[in-house]
C-alpha cells in the first residue's frame, strides 16, 4: 500500500509541477497577480509530495518490502539499518528520486528566501524550475519508477546493496554532490528569468550571487567527498582518476567557478552580463551532462548505472530541450543587453576575464576528452579510451597559469591598475614565494624536485598576495583589529577560498610527486621498508561481519624502531551477493597517510598487498573545505541581508518585530 | 566610441588567441593519448603491433588463471570464445576479477605475443558487462544468451 502511495504522490507532484511550470510564467507575462501568487504554494506542494514519495521509498527499504523491485535489487534483510535507509540512492531509480527531491528543496528555499525580489521575477524563477522538475518527474514515471512491484511472486530476500557502496562515503557523497549539482539549476533559472523579463542589472546579479556561491560551495564539498571516498575505497591510492563520471562535476565546477567570478563583475561593475548568463546556462548543462553520462550507460566507468536505451533517449531529450531552448532564448535576448568595456588591460575586470577564459577552456577540454570516445565510436565504429595523461597534459598547465592570476587578481583594482603599482605590490610577494619554493622542499622533504618547487612557488604566491592585500587594507585603519573588523564577510570568503586553492595545490602536488608505493608478498613475521617506515605482517585471522565474512591481516608499522601504529586491512566477501571487497587500512595524518590494501592469500598465511606512503594527501580535501567555507561566507555577506531588510520595509510588511527577526542571523 | 570598439576587438582577439592555443594543445594531447580497443580475435589476426599501447576486452577463460606463490605475478587467458590472448600481469587484481568474468586489460603485446597488462579492470557490478567486452563477444558472435549490458531483474 505504501509504495502505491509513493507512486501516487509522484503523480500529484507531476500535476502540480505542470501548473507551476505554466501559470506563474504566464502570469508574469500577462501581469496576472493571481497566477503570479500561485508560484510559492505550488512549489511547496511539489516539495511536500516529492517528500512523501521519497519517505515511502525509505519506508519500503526499512521494512524490507522486497515486493518493490528496486528494494529487492538493492537491499537485503542482513543489510545494516543505516545502509537500508541510504540504499534509497543505491541505484538509478531511487537516486533520481533523491535528485528530484533535492531540486524541490532548492525551489522551496528560493520561495522562502526571495522576499526581497519582485514577485513576478520570483514567479518566473520558480516557473522555470517547475518546467525542469516536471521533466524530471515525467522521466521518473515513464522510465524509472522506483515503486515498481514484482508480481505475483516477490523474492524472499533482496540481492543486497553493492558491497562497494556499503560505506560512510556512500551515505555522504551522493546527496552532497546532487545538492551542489542541482543548486546550479537555481542559478540557471535566475538567468532564464532574467532573459525572459529582460531584467539584467546589478540587482539581478546581487540576487543570484548567494545562490551561485552556496551551490558552488556544496558542489565543492560533494566532489571532495567523492575524491576522499575513492581514495580509501577503490584501493589504488588515487584521489582523482579522470573517470568519465568524475569529469562532468569537474566541468560544472569549473563553469561554476567562472560564474561566481563573473557575477562579481556583473554586480560591481554592471559588465559581462550576457557572458554571466551564458556561464549559468553552461554550468547547468554540465550538471545535466553528468546525469546523462551516468544514467545512459554510454561510457564505461566505475559509476555507470545499468543502462537502458529508453532512459538515455529521454535524458537526451531533456538535455536537448533545456539546453537548446535556453541557448535559443539566449541568442534572441542576449544582444538586447547592453554591455560596456570601460576598463584597462591591468584592471581587475580584465584579470577576472582571464580567469574566466582559462576556466572555460579547461572545462571545454575536459568535455572534449570525456565525449571524444563516444563521438569516435559513432564515426569510426572503433572503441577507444582517453586516459588520465590527456587530462593531465591539458589541465595541469592551465591551472598553473590560472594560479598566477589568482595571486594578481585580489591586489588589482577595478577599472584601472597601474603597472608600477602592481609591480610594487607583487615584487616582494614574488621574492618571498621564490624563497619558499626553493627552500621548503629541501628542508622538509630533503629532496629537490622542479615540479614540487614550481607548485610551492605558486601556492605561496597565492597566499602571500592575499596576505599583502589584507595588510594593505588594514594599514590605513587605526588598529589592526579594527581594520580586520571592517573587512566584509564576502572579502573573508574570497580570502579563505583562495587559501584553499593553495592548500589543495600543495596537497595535490606533494602527493603526486613524493608518494611511494610498493606491491609485496609478505609471510607472517616478514617486514618491508617503504619511505622510512617498516611494515611487518604479524598475522591474519578470519572475521565475520553482519552481512559479510572475510580475512583481516595485522600489520605493525614502525618508524626508527619505534612502534607507530597497527593497521588492519580486510578482505571481505558479502554473503548475499557473493561479491568480494577489499577494505583498506589507513593511518591518516596531517603530513602523511600510511595505507595498506590487502590482495590475496598465497598459501601458508602469506598475503599479497600494496603499501603506500602518501605525503600531504589530506591537504587536498582540507583545501576543498576552505573553499567551501569561503563560498558560504560570501553568501552570508551583510549586503545581501541588508537588501532583504530594505525590501521588507519598502513593501510595508516591515513591522518592527519582523525587521528585528531578520536582523538575527539565521 | 572608437576606443571602445578597439578595446572590444582586443578582448575578442585575446579570447580567440587563448582558444586557439587551447584547441591546439587539446588536439595534440588527444592524438598522444588515445588507447585503441581491440578484441582477442583482432589480436590473434595480427592487427596489433608489439609495443603499441592498447586495451583488450574479453572474458577470463575458465581454468586459465595461474598465480605465482612467491610473487604477485599472474597469468591468465582473455578470450572472446573464438580466440585467446595470453595475459601477464604483475600486481594485485581487482576485487571482481574471476574466471568467466568480463575484464578489460590495458598494456601492450611483447615480442612473444604475450600481452603485458599494466592495468586490469573489472566491473563493480557483477551482472554488468562493459561495452568493450560486450563488443568483443558480439564481434566474435559468442555473446551468451541474454547477456545484455543491463543486469537481469
Amino acid at each position: 500500500m505504501i509504495p502505491e502511495l509513493g507512486s501516487f504522490s509522484l503523480i500529484l507532484a507531476l500535476c502540480l509541477s505542470a501548473l507551476l511550470g505554466s501559470l506563474p510564467i504566464a502570469g508574469a507575462h500577462y501581469n496576472n497577480p493571481v497566477w503570479i501568487s500561485m508560484a510559492r504554494p505550488l512549489t511547496a506542494g511539489v516539495f511536500v509530495f516529492l517528500g512523501l514519495a521519497i519517505s515511502a521509498l525509505a519506508y519500503a527499504f526499512i521494512t524490507d518490502d522486497f515486493s518493490v523491485s528496486f528494494v529487492a535489487q538493492h537491499s537485503n534483510t542482513l543489510l545494516p539499518m543505516r545502509y537500508k535507509f541510504t540504499a534509497v540512492w543505491g541505484g538509478h531509480e531511487g537516486s533520481f528520486l533523491l535528485w528530484t527531491f533535492m531540486l524541490a528543496g532548492w525551489m522551496l528555499s528560493v520561495g522562502i528566501f526571495s522576499k526581497s525580489m519582485p514577485e513576478e521575477f520570483v514567479a518566473r524563477v520558480l516557473g522555470v524550475l517547475g518546467v525542469l522538475i516536471f521533466g524530471y518527474i515525467l522521466f521518473m514515471l515513464a522510465t524509472s519508477n522506483p515503486f515498481g512491484r514484482i508480481v505475483p511472486l516477490p523474492p524472499a530476500d533482496g540481492a543486497d546493496l553493492n558491497s562497494a557502496l556499503q560505506d560512510i562515503g556512500f551515505i555522504l557523497h551522493p546527496p552532497t554532490l546532487y545538492m551542489g549539482y542541482v543548486g546550479f539549476s537555481v542559478v540557471f533559472a535566475f538567468a532564464i528569468a532574467a532573459l525572459l523579463s529582460g531584467r539584467m542589472d546589478a540587482a539581478w546579479a546581487r540576487w543570484s550571487r548567494p545562490w551561485a556561491n552556496v551551490a558552488w560551495a556544496i558542489l565543492t564539498v560533494g566532489i571532495a567527498l567523492g575524491s576522499w571516498w575513492a581514495y580509501y575505497e577503490l584501493g589504488w591510492g588515487g584521489w582523482w582518476a579522470w573517470d568519465p563520471v568524475e569529469n562532468p562535476p569537474m566541468i560544472t565546477w569549473l563553469f561554476g567557478t567562472a560564474l561566481i567570478h563573473s557575477l562579481a563583475v556583473t554586480e560591481k561593475r554592471g559588465m559581462f552580463k550576457s557572458w554571466t548568463v551564458l556561464l549559468a546556462i553552461l554550468a547547468f548543462s554540465g550538471s545535466l551532462l553528468g546525469t546523462f553520462i551516468t544514467r545512459s550507460g554510454l561510457l564505461t566507468s566505475v559509476h555507470a548505472f545499468a543502462s537502458d536505451p529508453s532512459r538515455g533517449f529521454f535524458i537526451l531529450g531533456i538535455l536537448g530541450i533545456s539546453i537548446g531552448g535556453s541557448l535559443l532564448l539566449y541568442a534572441l535576448r542576449a544582444p538586447l543587453m547592453k554591455g560596456s568595456f570601460g576598463f584597462e588591460y591591468t584592471s581587475r575586470e580584465f584579470f577576472l576575464l582571464v580567469n574566466n577564459v582559462i576556466l572555460v577552456v579547461s572545462a571545454a577540454s575536459i568535455f572534449l576528452g570525456t565525449l571524444f570516445p563516444m563521438v569516435y565510436q559513432a564515426v569510426t565504429d572503433d572503441l577507444i579510451s582517453i586516459g588520465p595523461p590527456y587530462f593531465n597534459t591539458i589541465f595541469v598547465p592551465l591551472m598553473m597559469l590560472l594560479f598566477v592570476f589568482v595571486g594578481i587578481g585580489p591586489l588589482s583594482r577595478w577599472k584601472q591598475t597601474s603597472w608600477t603599482y602592481l609591480a610594487a605590490q607583487l615584487g616582494k610577494v614574488l621574492f618571498a614565494s621564490l624563497l619558499v619554493g626553493l627552500i621548503f622542499p629541501l628542508i622538509v622533504l630533503s629532496k629537490f624536485s622542479v615540479a614540487a618547487t614550481i607548485t610551492l612557488i605558486l601556492a605561496s604566491w597565492i597566499v602571500f598576495a592575499i596576505g599583502k592585500d589584507i595588510s594593505n587594507k588594514v594599514a590605513n585603519k587605526r588598529s589592526t583589529l579594527r581594520g580586520l573588523n571592517s573587512l566584509s564577510l564576502s572579502y573573508y570568503g574570497m580570502v579563505l577560498a583562495h587559501i584553499g586553492i593553495a592548500v589543495m595545490l600543495i596537497g595535490a602536488a606533494l602527493t603526486s610527486f613524493f608518494s611511494e608505493e610498493r606491491s609485496v608478498l609478505l609471510a607472517p613475521g616478514e617486514s618491508v621498508e617503504l619511505g622510512g617506515y617498516l611494515f611487518t605482517l604479524e598475522g591474519s585471522a578470519r572475521i565475520e561481519g553482519p552481512n559479510y565474512i572475510g580475512d583481516e591481516a595485522e600489520l605493525t608499522v614502525a618508524n626508527d624502531g619505534e612502534l607507530l601504529t597497527v593497521l588492519y586491512p580486510q578482505r571481505r566477501l558479502y554473503v548475499a551477493s557473493g561479491t568480494p571487497s577489499t577494505e583498506m587500512a589507513i593511518d591518516a595524518g596531517f603530513f602523511r597517510d600510511l595505507f595498506v590494501t590487502l590482495g590475496e592469500e598465497k598459501g601458508a598465511g602469506a598475503w599479497s598487498m600494496t603499501l603506500y606512503v602518501k605525503p600531504f594527501v589530506r591537504w587536498i580535501w582540507l583545501g576543498a573545505i576552505f573553499m567551501a567555507i569561503g563560498g558560504t561566507l560570501t553568501a552570508g555577506d551583510k549586503r545581501y541581508r541588508r537588501l532583504r531588510i530594505k525590501a521588507a520595509e519598502k513593501s510595508g510588511r516591515g513591522s518592527k518585530t519582523q525587521t528585528a527577526a531578520e536582523l538575527q542571523p539565521a | 566610441m572608437k576606443a571602445h570598439r578597439r578595446k572590444r576587438l582586443g578582448v575578442i582577439l585575446f579570447i580567440a588567441a587563448g582558444l586557439s592555443v587551447a584547441v591546439g594543445l587539446t588536439l595534440y594531447a588527444l592524438s598522444q593519448n588515445i588507447d585503441l580497443f581491440y578484441t582477442p580475435t583482432q589480436v590473434a589476426q595480427g592487427e596489433v603491433n608489439a609495443g603499441q599501447r592498447i586495451r583488450i576486452g574479453g572474458m577470463v577463460r575458465e581454468g586459465s588463471v595461474q598465480s605465482a606463490t612467491d610473487s604477485l605475478a599472474v597469468r591468465f587467458v582473455a578470450t572472446d570464445y573464438a580466440n585467446d590472448v595470453p595475459i601477464y600481469h604483475e600486481g594485485i587484481l581487482p576485487d571482481l576479477f574471476r574466471e568467466g568474468q568480463g575484464i578489460v586489460v590495458e598494456g601492450s603485446l611483447d615480442n612473444a605475443g604475450v600481452f603485458q597488462a599494466s592495468r586490469v579492470l573489472a566491473k563493480h557490478d557483477e551482472n554488468y558487462m562493459s561495452p568493450e567486452v560486450k563488443a568483443a563477444l558480439d564481434a566474435a558472435g559468442t555473446a551468451p544468451e541474454g547477456a545484455a549490458t543491463r543486469p537481469g531483474t
